[in-house]
């Protein structure tokens, strides 16, 4: 090559705006520093150190999204670095929901690592790794940066299914995870492929305008790519008939990374799914919607009906999380303004529900997550009444219970399908949740039973999870009396499509 | 009411809600605080239901005491509360037999999360009978059984978990669907009218939904109603739900919580879609006949007690929802007469039949027999419950049940022909069963049954004083639902394009 080329051909690199990247940049940051460090200084951490840390940066990153939320407000949407990410007010509500549920899954695991006796740092650090990926793909403005989120996500998760070296059920889920996963990228990734051909881009913004303005002669390129992204999403956000590897998988890894798979995971996969779907691919709404119809009472159905025959309680709460992507859906494929912001508010409300009910469970099943059966919740009422009445609200959050913010959740995604017309849909998901209470009153009768001898040892609430159950509890009920303001909050984290500047 | 700025209907919700929260954080060590907490709650309820009662308006048609503050804004949801004819009595019965059903029987173990549910449970079934707001409205309404469900799975007989289970699953279907229909009705309504509005009336006055649609949410409502009430097909959860609940339990779920059926039915069936309720009366008065009948042919052959009692529940409510669904002011007045007298009967029936299982361990009526002879008292209270639940004139039963079938007779003839045939089994089935347990000499078993305690009897008083009052002299009552059901009832007729038959005599005042 010579110089002259050179010369002409300077690379001048995209504007990067620092400060609207601060959330992302300091979880990867202090991920990577908090490795490094650990690494430096093996001994010598406090108790709950890097629990600690982590909850921290976590919450840095959120009051640095606070700045965002009104830079958005007041300013509109931008795409930051070329137009590769989106800032609007739509990725600054999933970076708080994912935040939050990065310090619930902190404040969770402290403890359970000490009991498994592995006290690394390896857990938090991979844990703000993914919460960065799941960010990435909530706020990706182009299918290869949402792929590269999904993938950074993905990877972190595989690693954090296997991090109980010794229980094999963990090894066995993370290889079960691992393997479909990749299949599941590799849809995703052809799906991006077929996209790109059919419309000549891969970022959201150029797709739009292309749909908007052209007139495609032949669709069927487009519309495979769309299906595959489908299944790619429809794995990620344990969608039925891809949900085949969630019940292992929830109940094989650890149970604290079970509650982060569910929450972030499926907020991160949720976020990317409306983004695409129903931003970017509007223009083709009337395609896809009935796709999503199908694979919404499918998912619902079969959340709800299989999690009835379960006897182990982690199986059936990735049941029951089956389930709960099936409403999630149901707002989703009501394909409006009312379906986002109901999808949102149920993917933050789910958050806390699910990392309140697995911190309940990560201490009753006790060590090497042995005790999963029913059996070990029977009598819990009388070990531990407090623990007791906890699990109990937030599983009548789940079951729908009003005066309990999974009400509002169900409320606000019903409201959207009915807004959409979507009536049969509607009546499908509310009787889905019916079969679902019974699920979750199961779990309640048996805490509550007195039949039986009461095991003479009172059980330990270390701190850490008990200060998560507190949380979710309080965030359950206060928005579950005083909605209002939260769901005004969901409505105006509408996502825009911002083209690159 | 007009120039009162006391909000007494909020007052009534929030006192029961933060009585059991008082409850629930009692110090465990202090046990013997319970009750007293628990009495002090109640009657505090009572007592302004019975202020409510006595400011009440007589002659007034509409909502009274109204209060309505904004609650999710964006939504036009409101907490809207509003008192008028048809929920004045019930709210009074509400009042009146929570106290009772606390006092009748103590649970055996645990009484503070017990006594906690029981005034959650208040709250609820007050804010149900209060709320003109649709979304408040299923709010409190759901909020109803998860006290109940605890009740009866904490405190139940031996098949406890089965039966709460059935109950919570059953009513949660009904309600589940009745979820989409209140969206779907506001949805429609903000369609037409352009104002998104959860609020009752403002939707009742406007009649915007088109009528196929109105039909539609209708039966949407309906069956949640229909599940509670129960009628028939879907009345399965009741028989097991009340044999096995605590004796409080059955008491306030056949007193007021089976009226939220019931009460449903005239306040978001025929008050919301007037067209649709008529269209589908038939179908509604076949239900409810089949109710009657069936229910006392059931009642006849049970060998428990309490599941006889159950069953002539079943058969009670069916002449509610056959007056309802009859349209005339008779049967619609007598309809909500019917609410309160079954409220009353049935639940001191329940009552006297807890305190024959504490002393007997057995509610078999072949194991009870001639309990008259070592128990005059009891027997003698007992039989004027069952005269009470049977219709005989000069007690209350009689009065809705009369009301029911003569205001019936004109609109709906050969339903109302059916069934009076249940108010003979109805004599039937309960004299029978007093005679079985009552009569003849009593064995060895039956010859140390205690008397009346004087306790009980303080509870069954307030119970009889009603029976025999509302029997000899129902007028104050009738005075003042009249006017409300005047208005549903031209509502209906407004709407639903059909003209009442005249009436040949103005109803059976006093």
């Amino acid at each position: 090559m010579s110089p002259a080329v050179l010369a002409a051909t300077t690379f001048e690199g995209p504007a990067v705006q620092w400060f609207a990247l601060l959330p992302l940049l300091i979880l990867v940051g202090g991920g990577l520093v908090l490795m490094v460090v650990a690494a430096l200084v093996p001994r010598g951490w406090p108790k709950g150190g890097y629990a600690v840390v982590t909850a921290t940066l976590a919450g840095a990153a959120m009051v640095m999204s606070v700045f965002n939320w009104r830079d958005v407000q007041d300013h509109g949407a931008q795409s930051l670095v070329g137009g590769a990410i989106a800032l609007d007010g739509f990725s600054v509500f999933i970076t708080v929901v994912i935040c939050a549920a990065v310090i619930m899954t902190a404040l969770i695991a402290d403890d359970f690592l000490r009991r498994e006796g592995q006290d690394g740092c390896e857990l938090y650090a991979l844990m703000l790794m993914a919460a960065a990926g799941g960010i990435v793909m909530g706020s990706a403005n182009d299918l290869i940066v949402l792929f590269l989120g999904l993938e950074t996500l993905s990877i972190a998760l595989y690693v954090m299914a296997a991090s109980n070296p010794k229980r094999l059920q963990s090894q066995e889920s993370a290889i079960k995870y691992f393997i479909l996963g990749g299949f599941s990228s590799a849809f995703f990734l052809y799906g991006v492929a077929l996209v790109y051909g059919a419309t000549g881009s891969t970022s959201l913004p150029k797709i739009m305008d292309f749909l908007a303005t052209t007139n495609l002669l032949n669709e069927r390129l487009l519309l495979a790519g769309m299906a595959l992204l489908m299944v790619g999403f429809g794995f990620k956000v344990a969608a039925a008939p891809f949900h085949i590897w969630v019940p292992d998988v929830y109940q094989g890894a650890p149970t604290p990374v079970t509650s982060f798979m569910a929450s972030v995971g499926k907020v991160a996969a949720f976020a990317a799914l409306l983004r695409v779907f129903v931003v970017a691919l509007g223009q083709y709404e009337s395609d896809w919607r009935p796709l999503l119809w199908v694979l919404a009472v499918l998912t619902l159905l079969v959340g709800s009906v299989l999690a009835v025959v379960q006897t182990d309680v982690k199986r059936m709460l990735a049941y029951s999380s089956i389930s709960h992507a099936g409403f999630i859906l149901v707002g989703v494929q009501a394909a409006n303004a009312k379906g986002v912001a109901g999808s949102l508010f149920y993917l933050l409300t789910y958050a806390f529900l699910v990392a309140g009910t697995f911190a309940v469970v990560t201490v009753v099943v006790g060590p090497g997550d042995s005790q999963t059966g029913l059996d070990a919740f029977r009598g819990l009422a009388r070990r531990r009444p407090s623990l007791a009445l906890a699990l109990t609200v937030l599983l009548l959050a789940q079951a729908g219970v009003p005066l309990t913010a999974g009400f509002d959740a169900k409320f606000e995604v019903i409201v959207a399908a009915v807004d959409a017309k979507s009536y049969v849909l509607a009546v499908i998901a509310m009787l889905c949740s019916v079969i679902a209470a019974f699920v979750y009153l199961r779990i309640t009768v048996s805490m509550y039973s007195t039949d039986g001898e009461v095991p003479a040892k009172r059980l330990r609430v270390p701190i850490g999870a008990a200060t998560a159950v507190t949380i979710a509890v309080t965030f359950t009920l206060v928005v579950g009396f005083f909605p209002s303001n939260l769901i005004d909050l969901a409505r105006d984290a509408v996502p825009v499509i911002v083209s690159g500047s | 009411m007009a120039g009162s700025t006391f909000p007494i209907l909020s007052a009534l919700i929030v006192t029961p809600g933060v009585g059991a929260v008082v409850v629930a954080l009692l110090p465990k060590q202090r046990p013997q605080l319970v009750k007293p907490v628990a009495l002090l709650v109640t009657l505090a309820t009572a007592a302004l239901t019975v202020y409510l009662l006595v400011d009440f308006k007589t002659g007034a048609a509409g909502f009274q005491d109204v209060t309505k503050h904004s609650w999710i804004g964006s939504l036009g949801i409101s907490w809207h509360l509003g008192v008028d004819g048809i929920s004045l009595f019930l709210v009074v019965l509400t009042g009146i037999l929570f106290p009772i059903a606390l006092l009748a029987a103590d649970p055996p173990h645990d009484a503070k999360s017990y006594t906690a549910w029981i005034l959650l449970l208040e709250a609820g079934v007050l804010g149900s009978f209060l709320s003109l707001d649709l979304f408040l409205f299923f709010v409190f309404f759901e909020i109803v059984l998860v006290p109940m469900y605890f009740l009866i799975g904490g405190w139940g007989y031996d098949n406890r978990v089965y039966a709460s289970l059935k109950f919570f699953l059953f009513t949660m279907a009904g309600s589940a669907v009745m979820l989409v229909g209140i969206f779907t009705t506001v949805a429609l309504h903000a369609n037409e009218t352009g104002t998104v509005t959860f609020d009752v009336v403002e939707i009742a006055t406007s009649q915007s939904i088109s009528q196929n649609a109105a039909r539609w949410l209708f039966l949407a409502f309906a069956l949640a109603f229909a599940v509670k009430v129960p009628l028939i097909p879907l009345h399965t959860w009741l028989p097991d739900a009340h044999t096995q609940a605590p004796t409080a339990g059955s008491v306030l779920l056949a007193g007021v919580l089976l009226k939220l059926g019931s009460y449903g039915f005239l306040r978001f069936g025929l008050y919301l879609f007037p067209e649709a309720s008529h269209y589908f009366a038939p179908l509604f008065l076949t239900l409810g006949t089949i109710g009657i009948i069936y229910g006392a042919i059931c009642a006849c052959m049970q060998r428990d007690l309490k599941r006889l009692v159950a069953y002539s529940s079943v058969a009670h409510m069916g002449f509610i929802v056959l007056g309802t669904f009859a349209f005339t002011m008779q049967s619609v007045t007598g309809g909500v007469l019917q609410m309160v007298n079954h409220g009353v009967s049935t639940g001191a029936l329940f009552i006297l039949v807890g305190f024959i299982s504490e002393r007997r361990h057995t509610r078999e009526i072949s194991a009870l027999k001639g309990l008259q002879a070592v128990a005059p008292i009891f027997a003698a209270v007992f039989i004027v419950v069952a005269f009470s639940s049977i219709g005989l004139p000069g007690l209350n039963g009689f009065v809705g049940e009369f009301l029911v079938l003569i205001g019936s007779f004109l609109t709906a003839r050969w339903w109302t022909v059916v069934a009076a045939g249940g108010v003979i089994l109805a004599a039937l089935y309960l004299l029978w069963a007093v005679q079985r347990v009552f009569m003849g000499e009593p064995d060895e078993a039956n010859r140390s049954f205690k008397e009346l305690t004087l306790r009980e009897g303080l509870v069954m008083a307030p119970l009889l004083a009603l029976i025999v009052f509302c029997g000899v002299y129902p007028k104050p009552l009738i005075d003042r639902i009249e006017p409300s059901v005047k208005e549903l009832v031209t509502h209906v007729e407004k709407y639903a394009g059909f003209e009442l038959p005249v009436t040949p005599t103005p109803g059976a005042k006093g």
